[in-house]
């Protein structure tokens, strides 16, 4: 059972110092389903990204904890120390943080040419288990792992040194998450979102959050450009990361729309960079009918 | 007789160097290119009269032309010392060493031979320790399998002897004449080794002939002419070069390469070579295309202070068309000048240039293509596409695509790209899992991916190699 611990998280624009995140507050566990709604501009996506390291955001004040426990730590050998259970993701690389289980879906995922999509997923998801040994194993260790062994295969084919998982294996893990998502086979062999459509894109998130098992899961306005059929899968795709894999989500979203398909559990509302109100699956309900500007109005009077 | 040539000849026998051992003892000349130096070298490998004729008219040309120093953007190359050049062929004792030993190789070398994951054999082949019995084992085979069609693949020194009439009627005659520029005309005064292939009509060689190890084994071929001759109708693939670093005390490579591509024939000339970093790269390479034929170059240009070095293709006749894929990097200290020449002298003719290039640490590169359309050629295409990356604000890459269009009508493309890796992009993917270093790799290695599907996976893998190990800066 993984949390997701965000204490008054302040951060601005690295380059010119413009203030996002004014104190943001927020716990996510697996296995639930938070919505995180807001206007546009009220720091939605930077805190999405903030969690997942994005160097573009400095962070001023505050702290974002993962606390993990046995049942996350299950696949790893070692005798795991009390820090081992608790990390503060601020001091740490993304691919680290990925590395412990902190998962980001973009709205605008990167297109790299070139690069199928087996390739890449089966690189990150040996990437991710080979970081995850590192962070816990300790320290003599993993000076010893750090001379170079040089190659052993193909950069290409991408590692496959003892424990990774090969090309085959990899095909089979991948054909089944797909059938799930009712993607078409010929995606596994074209480049990664090069010239996906926008549904294509959100789904393709969705699989790679299905292949790498996250923790805990920030999906960036997932919903948005989205028609009902593809809304549909994408939803189905969630529910399953959350009931089948124990993924605990963050859903960032502008709109009700998705929530009709994935019932939260929480619903927070930001404004101006805070999260300002809390409530269950109604509230977002009642957004959805009133809008921002109710709630505006209603921190204002509280205030 | 000097020391150093006793050594050499000793040297030479005891490796079984044969046909080497003659212009080994020839190249170590005086200092100075002169006439005496062309007589040696024609002396010692017992050339026919023309061909020595054609030497001496190729140091004349030399002579005669200023070096090129005025084109917009051109490689610095006020170091190179033209009258050093002759001493420089001469293999030194001290650093050829690895002739005899594998471990008197500089570390350098061993280390990335070893990051490179070469085995031992190989590793031995590729810096010139008995390469030339791999070779041999290399033509052989070709032969074997293909002689009986009239194929014929062998090294150029041999095939001035054993294949004279036809050597002299293509060898720098209307291909590549000398006094095409400078170093062409070096070239065809001090040329050594380099691959013959010629494919009879309505031969197709299925397999790539390639010279891998044997441009290797040559280490004194920093003056390599290649010819290749494909009949009407008949197909070859030829692959010539390493990727693995070319081990060289010399500081300027000059080779030619002339392709002869007949009615309906397809030839595809892959390379990738990778030059350590004090060399001056400076290549004149070129296919005339006859009816119907198809040339495709394929390219990828690593290490080197200075390149420069444009694939040329004349588009000879009615619906001949041209492929050019060419991938250059350059790290910090080196400047690759590069890019693609398409004359379209017919009617129905087609090109396609296809050009990437990698910049990192202050280096430069630059695309220089030039698109010529002739009047009458009505009907003819053209597509540029220039994509530059770059690693980081020091690093920098121009784009110099010339087009003479003397045809309206015709259909011409030109687009180029230039951008700096996204930092968007390694973040997408370092959330993924992969580190930044891992993250930059795979964007590079798609970025060149065109050129590596191309080739024979071999080639492609070690290609891959390659970059990334000169995107940790781990390359000498």
């Amino acid at each position: 059972m993984a949390t997701l611990e965000i204490n008054n998280l302040h951060a601005e624009v690295a380059e010119n110092g413009e203030r996002i995140l004014r104190g943001v507050d927020l716990e996510v566990e697996s296995g639930e389903i938070h919505a995180l709604m807001g206007p546009n501009g009220s720091g939605k996506s930077t805190t999405a990204k903030v969690i997942a390291g994005h160097p573009a955001y400095d962070v001023t004040e505050g702290e974002i904890l993962l606390h993990l426990d046995d049942e996350d730590l299950a696949d790893i050998d070692e005798e795991l120390e009390e820090e081992h259970y608790h990390w503060d993701l601020l001091d740490l690389e993304p691919n680290e943080r990925a590395a412990l289980g902190i998962f980001l879906a973009f709205q605008y995922p990167a297109e790299i040419e070139g690069v199928t999509m087996t390739n890449f997923l089966r690189q990150a998801l040996n990437a991710k288990h080979e970081e995850r040994e590192e962070l816990f194993e300790d320290e003599e260790e993993a000076e010893a792992d750090d001379e170079d062994e040089g190659y052993e295969s193909s950069p290409m084919e991408g590692p496959q040194d003892e424990g990774e998982i090969g090309v085959a294996e990899f095909q089979q893990i991948l054909s089944e998450k797909m059938e799930l998502l009712d993607m078409d086979e010929s995606f596994a062999q074209r480049y990664l979102n090069a010239g996906f459509s926008g549904g294509e894109k959100k789904q393709n998130e969705v699989l790679q959050a299905a292949i790498l098992e996250p923790s805990i899961a920030v999906l960036d306005e997932i919903d948005s450009g989205l028609d009902i059929d593809r809304l549909s899968d994408v939803a189905q795709g969630i529910e399953r990361l959350s009931d089948e894999q124990g993924t605990g989500v963050l859903q960032i979203t502008h709109y009700q729309r998705i929530l009709d398909y994935v019932e939260p559990d929480r619903v927070h509302v930001m404004l101006d960079g805070e999260v300002v109100m809390d409530g269950d699956a109604e509230l977002a309900e009642e957004l959805e009918e009133e809008g921002y500007d109710w709630v505006r109005e209603q921190v204002y009077e509280t205030a | 007789m000097s020391s150093d040539q006793d050594h050499l000849q000793q040297t030479d026998t005891e490796e079984r160097f044969d046909f080497k051992k003659d212009s080994k003892a020839a190249y170590a000349a005086e200092k100075g290119l002169t006439e005496e130096t062309i007589h040696a070298i024609s002396d010692d490998k017992d050339e026919p009269d023309w061909m020595r004729e054609r030497r001496l008219r190729a140091l004349e040309q030399f002579q005669a032309m200023p070096m090129p120093t005025d084109w917009p953007g051109q490689p610095d190359l006020s170091e190179l010392d033209i009258d050093e050049i002759v001493p420089y062929v001469r293999p030194d004792i001290e650093t050829r060493g690895g002739v005899d030993d594998w471990t008197d190789l500089p570390d350098e070398i061993k280390d990335t031979f070893d990051k490179l994951g070469i085995p031992e054999a190989e590793k031995n082949a590729l810096s010139g320790v008995g390469a030339q019995y791999e070779s041999e084992v290399v033509y052989q085979n070709m032969q074997e399998r293909w002689e009986e069609k009239g194929v014929v693949f062998c090294n150029m020194d041999e095939a001035v002897q054993e294949h004279e009439e036809l050597v002299k009627e293509h060898f720098m005659t209307n291909c590549v004449p000398p006094s095409d520029n400078k170093f062409a005309a070096l070239h065809g005064a001090i040329w050594s080794g380099g691959s013959f292939v010629y494919v009879p009509e309505d031969v197709t060689v299925e397999m790539p002939v390639q010279a891998y190890f044997r441009m290797n084994s040559e280490g004194m071929g920093q003056f390599e002419h290649t010819l290749i001759i494909a009949e009407e109708n008949s197909e070859v693939h030829y692959i010539e070069g390493c990727s693995a670093p070319k081990y060289s005390a010399f500081n300027l490579h000059s080779g030619g390469v002339e392709v002869f591509v007949g009615e309906d024939a397809h030839v595809q000339y892959s390379t990738v070579q990778n030059w350590s970093k004090n060399t001056y790269n400076l290549n004149t390479k070129r296919a005339l295309v006859e009816q119907e034929g198809r040339m495709e170059w394929i390219s990828g240009s690593m290490g080197s202070k200075a390149t420069m070095l444009y694939p040329s293709t004349v588009l000879k006749g009615r619906g001949a068309s041209d492929n050019h894929i060419t991938i250059a990097f350059a790290g910090e200290g080196q400047d690759i000048d590069t890019g693609a020449k398409v004359y379209h002298n017919a009617p129905n003719t087609k090109s396609t240039i296809e050009s990437k290039s990698i910049s990192k640490d202050g280096g430069r590169t630059n695309y220089r293509g030039l698109v010529h359309i002739a009047d009458g050629a009505e009907n003819s295409s053209t597509a540029v596409e220039c994509d530059a990356l770059m690693f980081d604000n020091e690093s920098t890459s121009d784009t110099m695509p010339y087009m003479e269009i003397n045809e309206s009508k015709v259909d011409v493309a030109h687009e180029a790209t230039v951008g700096k890796i996204g930092d968007e992009d390694i973040f997408y993917l370092q959330t993924r899992g992969l580190d930044d270093d891992d993250a930059k790799q795979m964007i590079v290695s798609g970025f060149i991916e065109p050129i590596t599907e191309e080739l024979p996976i071999e080639y492609a893998v070690e290609l891959n190699r390659l970059v990334e190990l000169e995107m940790e800066g781990s390359l000498g």
